[in-house]
């Protein structure tokens, strides 16, 4: 391995050894391996004020810049720098931006924003926003819902679709470990041997009686009983729901589980209880006030339609699509989804006289219907 | 510097490696041995505890589908994503994970956060068939964690390894590890949840996660994973967000 003679010093040898290469008149490394010898050439000018430039910038970072690592810490360097400060900066360089809005958004009540065209549009995007990150996963991109997601875009509601009531499911959620949370629990009634098949078959047929939907007219009769008895402290004696304990409106056509016999006859037996997680601990309250408006334009209930309802006027829905899925043959259809949903102020009788006047054109329905009345 | 020197190092490769050795030493000391004093990389945070046996179950399971793959689970100080996921996360926050899941794969979201964010309904119907909740995921269906019951023989075993480790688990908790487990996937309305609450705090979540309520499976573990990720620590309070910036 060594060519090293030993007789010499190293200094000695690299002296003796100095050579020049004949070819480039270069002088040599002075080193050989089996004969071959490296250029000393030197190094590109370029390449050493380069090289020489980054040693001085460094020194330049460690004295500016968070850089040696020291006991309990790291050096700070003279302007502070941090990810966190400059994160800070970023967010006060939007808040500046949004303050414009903010000062009059955070103190104006829900009312105000409705009537200020800049406001409300401020509300509108900065909801669509959060409900895009939020909300979309469960209740859809177009918060068109899904299966055991409300459709957020219609009038059927079932917690109530005014502003302070979104702005409160928000807040709290809905069946959560929250002590304002939206509440209530139905009975399993197949599961838990409150009712026997037969029953629930009986009140599945009652309840879809309301709806037109896949039913044995015979057993109506004895479903009502049942449905009075079992079901009609919460969805009310006329089926149409109670927001107050979130108990749908089950004479509309609107299923959050599916309308279908099989769905309803499970609905029955296991009971349902959707849960929204509360998002106050997740978003500021301008965001929740943001996302608030922004549901409610989408389909909320405005407190003077609600005072309209009462009044059996029905409502204008916002977007007709909603209901391409209804089945086109249905004559019905068209008049239930006019259907006022919470009109319990205006009737014990079970049927609101609109509904009344419209349903009984269909002799089916209201034969169904008939007995409700007595 | 002259060559005659320079050229022993060259010719004698034990000497050359025992100077490439010191010379690395150097940068390495100074680099890497304020690290291993955790108190100057981990900022004190009120809040944390180590996993429930459920939970680190469920943390084995989101190593072994390799979750990490696509989802971080680091939210950065960064406005946008700040925005997006809540706050940034703390360094103690995965002080228990062994190894962390940070990652750096975002082809899904961050999941530094997701806890809280969804139903326990929602992570079963999203895992069983993501494109049912959302249509354009490429996620794949793990519905078979559905199916499979959970491993819970050796929890306590694997509590003393990561006790070993640092992981502050007391005797009671390895004690009882495999019962904690049973009875996190079961939940207050059937099962004494007080011995759970007393070990790990009571903020637990314990409740049946996947909606079987006749046995524990992986989706138990999974979604009581997910469900904690992101919120022992109460940012409300402001101040675990002053030590963090200092």
């Amino acid at each position: 391995m060594s060519e090293n003679k030993p007789d010499k010093t190293p200094l000695e040898d690299h002296e003796s050894r100095k050579h020049v290469d004949e070819v480039s008149g270069v002088e040599t490394t002075g080193h050989s391996w089996d004969g071959l010898r490296e250029l000393n050439n030197p190094l590109p000018r370029w390449w050493v004020w380069i090289f020489l430039i980054t040693i001085i910038w460094s020194i330049g970072y460690f004295i500016i810049y968070p850089a040696w690592p020291v006991p309990g810490g790291a050096t700070e360097g003279v302007i502070g720098y941090t990810q966190y400060k400059e994160l800070e900066d970023s967010q006060r360089e939007i808040r500046t931006r949004q303050q414009a809005y903010l000062e009059d958004f955070e103190g104006a009540s829900y009312e105000e924003i409705l009537n200020d065209a800049e406001l409300y549009n401020f509300a509108v995007s900065g909801g669509a926003a959060a409900f895009k990150e939020n909300c979309a996963a469960c209740h859809g991109t177009g918060a068109q819902g899904g299966k055991g997601y409300p459709n957020l875009n219609d009038d059927d509601w079932l917690w109530g679709g005014q502003l302070d009531e979104i702005h409160q499911t928000l807040l709290y959620g809905i069946r959560t470990d929250s002590l304002d949370s939206r509440m209530s629990l139905m009975p399993a009634f197949g599961k838990d041997e409150i009712l026997e098949k037969d029953e629930i078959n009986a009140v599945v047929d009652y309840v879809l009686s309301f709806s037109a939907g896949d039913h044995d007219t015979t057993r109506v009769s004895e479903g009502r009983i049942i449905f009075q008895k079992q079901c009609a402290t919460c969805h009310g004696n006329d089926a149409k729901g109670d927001q107050s304990k979130g108990a749908p409106n089950l004479t509309d056509k609107i299923w959050l589980y599916g309308g279908d016999r099989e769905t309803v006859y499970d609905t029955v037996y296991y009971a349902r209880s959707g849960m929204m997680p509360s998002w106050g601990n997740r978003l500021d309250e301008n965001t929740i006030r943001q996302l608030t408006i922004y549901l409610h334009q989408l389909g909320g209930v405005e407190e003077s339609e609600a005072e309209a309802e009462q009044d059996g006027d029905v409502l204008e829905l916002p977007d007709k699509g909603l209901y391409d899925d209804a089945p086109p043959e249905s004559p019905e259809y068209e008049k239930t989804q006019n259907l006022p949903s919470g009109e319990e102020a205006v009737a014990p009788q079970p049927e609101a006289p609109v509904a009344r006047e419209e349903t009984e054109q269909e002799t089916a329905v209201s034969d169904e219907r008939e007995p409700d009345k007595d | 510097m002259s060559w005659n020197k320079h050229e022993r190092l060259e010719k004698n490769s034990l000497l050359l490696l025992g100077f490439i050795i010191v010379v690395v030493l150097i940068g390495g000391i100074i680099e890497i041995i304020p690290l291993f004093r955790q108190e100057t990389v981990i900022e004190p945070v009120e809040g944390v505890r180590p996993y429930t046996p459920l939970e680190l179950a469920g943390y084995n399971i989101y190593i072994r589908e390799n979750c990490m793959a696509c989802h971080s689970q680091q939210v950065r100080p960064l406005r946008d994503e700040v925005v997006r996921y809540g706050h940034y996360s703390l360094a103690a926050e995965s002080m228990y994970d062994h190894p962390f899941q940070w990652g750096s794969k975002r082809t899904g979201p961050d999941l530094a956060r997701v806890g809280g964010k969804y139903s326990d309904e929602w992570h079963v119907a999203h895992l069983k068939e993501p494109r049912d909740l959302v249509p354009e995921s490429i996620m794949p269906s793990y519905e078979f964690l559905m199916h499979k019951g959970l491993r819970t023989y050796d929890m306590s075993e694997h509590l003393e390894a990561l006790k070993a480790l640092g992981v502050p688990y007391t005797e009671d908790m390895v004690k009882y590890a495999e019962r904690d487990a049973v009875i996190q996937a079961t939940g207050a309305a059937r099962a004494d949840t007080s011995g759970l609450e007393e070990r790990y705090g009571e903020g637990v979540n314990a409740r049946d996660f996947d909606g079987q309520k006749h046995m524990v499976t992986e989706m138990d573990a999974l979604i009581a994973y997910l469900q904690v990720l992101g919120t022992m620590v109460d940012f409300k309070t402001g101040d675990n967000e002053e030590e963090a910036t200092q």
